[in-house]
């Protein structure tokens, strides 16, 4: 479990993120939505110490992330963001070993070597694995980075925009292998998601933001609601379901004037 | 795995050229001593072999590899692929700690002497990635042009301090890079590069993740200041410790990495090997040029550097151009 208890940060005189407190609960994807500028990444960037925060606290495990063992914490909460402007020309397999650092500082043991060996094979990346990441396309670097986080082998995987650059294809791909590490490894998933679609297909529960502090936050079916979205956005959606699942349509030019 | 393979064929073929380049190295100047001498050398020719060529070998090898590698530190650090102890400051910075313990301390030992240059160069390094910090074009050509104008700004006070205390010939000294003045017992201050490049493969693998961002090292518990410190050091040191024996090797931070990087990658620890042989080979390589191209005359070591390492900087910049944004040198 993840509590933000009060937490605030500031950019000079802008408050990003402003006395929010929330629950990540564990074995769940939970999506984080919200117009531009509404502080869902400033939120996970405290929620893993990558940021300091001006107020409150954040809690993993109980426990303030600021007495955390910065080591300890890289085997326990794992935070990607976004990476489409990374100039560095490394091979995909020693990427996914960098994810074993936190356990072995550099010198892979023959245990490390196995787990990334699993993260390649689960990511699908085994032809790829001697390619070097600007020989890739968008979709598989996300997937490499991806697997980096697998061999992290953390219980928390929080990603800002991992859709971001990525076309449908690939975008159903990421959200499907997100699906599988929570379904299949357990682990728990959030994520900074700006298609109101995708989190709705493939989240368990759902943060609305808005300047700076947290509007909605429930289940799917509690936030997927016109009323809600109407709030979070101020604009309109027309909402259908199939196959119980939910989508949104709000791309129509009748809807764009507000009703 | 092929890919081991292929990294054995190329350090290999790197040493043996080093090797062909320090025994030619050896052999060539104004006094001559053959090969076939070697067995049966006078008194003269071990006199010269141990006190000047030696030396010079010893010297250009490691100037040459721990130049190299600082120049991989610093591109890892600073993200980005043009700049070097060259184009940061570094150099100008240790010279003008050269000047300043000239003046403060004229009857200081050499030891004495690079500590100060040291502690110049390390200072200056230091406001060098703070500017690159708080610059808010990331632009990969702008951020060594903002190097190079902060090293002329340290070059015009080192200058005009030189000028004001009657010191601007001994500066020259510091300009260029020169092995021609090495001798036994001038030179022995570049073995601080050994002890360096071993810390610098210790933390090759933080290197590396530094080089992906302070987000992506955090996210591995890795403590982003602390490398940074740990690289400006090895910089600071080397850099001080070469200005002070050898003078500057331009464009030599600066090459050797960008050539390894395209065919190797970027992982520093594995880079590593390849970046030291290959800075060592150029070096020796210069310096040989140097002094063969007007017999019984010599080139300085840093003008043949100049020029090689500019053409080659050049096609550098052209190629990352002609890739448009795409990673390494272009983005």
């Amino acid at each position: 479990m993840i509590q933000a208890i009060h937490v605030s940060k500031r950019y000079g005189p802008t408050t990003a993120v402003d006395d929010v407190t929330v629950t990540i609960k564990k074995n769940r994807i939970t999506s984080l939505i919200g117009p531009n500028g509404a502080g869902k990444s400033t939120l996970l960037a405290l929620m893993s110490r990558l940021a300091p925060m001006d107020q409150g606290d954040v809690l993993v495990e109980g426990r303030s992330v600021r007495s955390w063992d910065s080591m300890e914490l890289a085997r326990k909460v794992a935070i990607l963001k976004q990476t489409n402007h990374l100039s560095l020309r490394l091979t995909v397999r020693d990427l996914v070993g960098f994810g074993r650092f936190p356990y072995s500082q550099g010198r892979l043991t023959k245990a490390d070597m196995e787990h990334v060996d699993q993260a390649i094979e689960y990511m699908n990346l085994g032809d790829l694995q001697h390619k070097f990441l600007d020989e890739l396309s968008g979709g598989e670097r996300q997937r490499a980075f991806i697997a980096m986080v697998v061999a992290q082998d953390t219980e928390y995987v929080l990603l800002d925009e991992p859709l971001n650059n990525l076309d449908m294809k690939h975008s159903v791909q990421i959200m499907k292998v997100l699906r599988r590490l929570v379904d299949e490894l357990g682990k728990t998933v959030v994520l900074v998601l700006h298609d109101i679609n995708f989190a709705s297909s493939y989240s368990d529960d759902i943060v609305a933001m808005k300047h700076g502090r947290v509007v909605a936050h429930g289940s799917v079916e509690e936030i997927i609601r016109q009323d809600v979205l109407h709030d979070v956005y101020d604009m309109q959606f027309d909402i259908h379901e199939f196959d119980r699942c939910k989508v949104c349509l709000y791309f129509l030019p009748e809807l764009t004037v507000a009703r | 795995m092929p890919l081991d393979k292929r990294n054995a064929v190329q350090l290999t073929a790197l040493a043996a050229v080093l090797l062909t380049l320090s025994f030619i190295s050896l052999f060539v100047g104004v006094s001559s001593i053959s090969p076939r001498d070697i067995f049966d050398l006078s008194p003269l020719q071990k006199q010269i072999l141990s006190i000047t060529r030696v030396p010079r070998l010893l010297s250009a090898v490691m100037a040459g590899a721990s130049l190299a590698i600082a120049g991989t530190i610093m591109q890892q650090l600073t993200r980005n692929k043009f700049v070097s102890p060259t184009t940061a400051g570094t150099m100008d910075a240790a010279r003008l700690g050269v000047l300043a313990g000239l003046i403060v301390f004229p009857g200081a030992s050499l030891l004495q002497k690079t500590a100060v240059a040291f502690a110049f160069a390390l200072a200056g390094t230091y406001v060098f990635i703070r500017i690159v910090e708080r610059v808010k074009i990331k632009n990969t050509i702008f951020i060594p042009l903002v190097g190079l104008m902060f090293g002329n700004i340290v070059s015009s006070v080192t200058t005009s301090v030189a000028y004001r205390f009657d010191l601007l010939q001994s500066l020259a000294t510091w300009l260029h890079g020169d092995f021609s003045m090495i001798l036994r017992g001038r030179y022995e201050m570049l073995y601080v590069g050994v002890p360096l490049m071993a810390v610098a493969y210790v933390y090759a693998d933080r290197f590396t993740i530094a080089g992906m961002g302070d987000s992506f090292a955090a996210n591995l518990g890795l403590n982003y200041r602390r490398v940074v410190n740990v690289g400006l050091f090895i910089v600071a040191a080397v850099s001080s410790a070469v200005v002070l024996t050898v003078g500057s090797l331009p464009f030599l931070g600066l090459v050797v990495p960008n050539i390894v990087t395209i065919y190797r990658g970027d992982n520093v620890r594995k880079n590593l090997p390849h970046t030291a042989l290959l800075g060592a080979a150029l070096v020796v390589g210069c310096d040989v040029i140097g002094r063969i191209i007007i017999h019984p005359y010599e080139v300085s070591v840093g003008l043949i550097m100049g020029v090689l390492g500019s053409a080659v900087f050049l096609f550098l910049l052209l190629r990352g151009n002609a890739r448009g944004a795409r990673g390494g040198v272009g983005a």
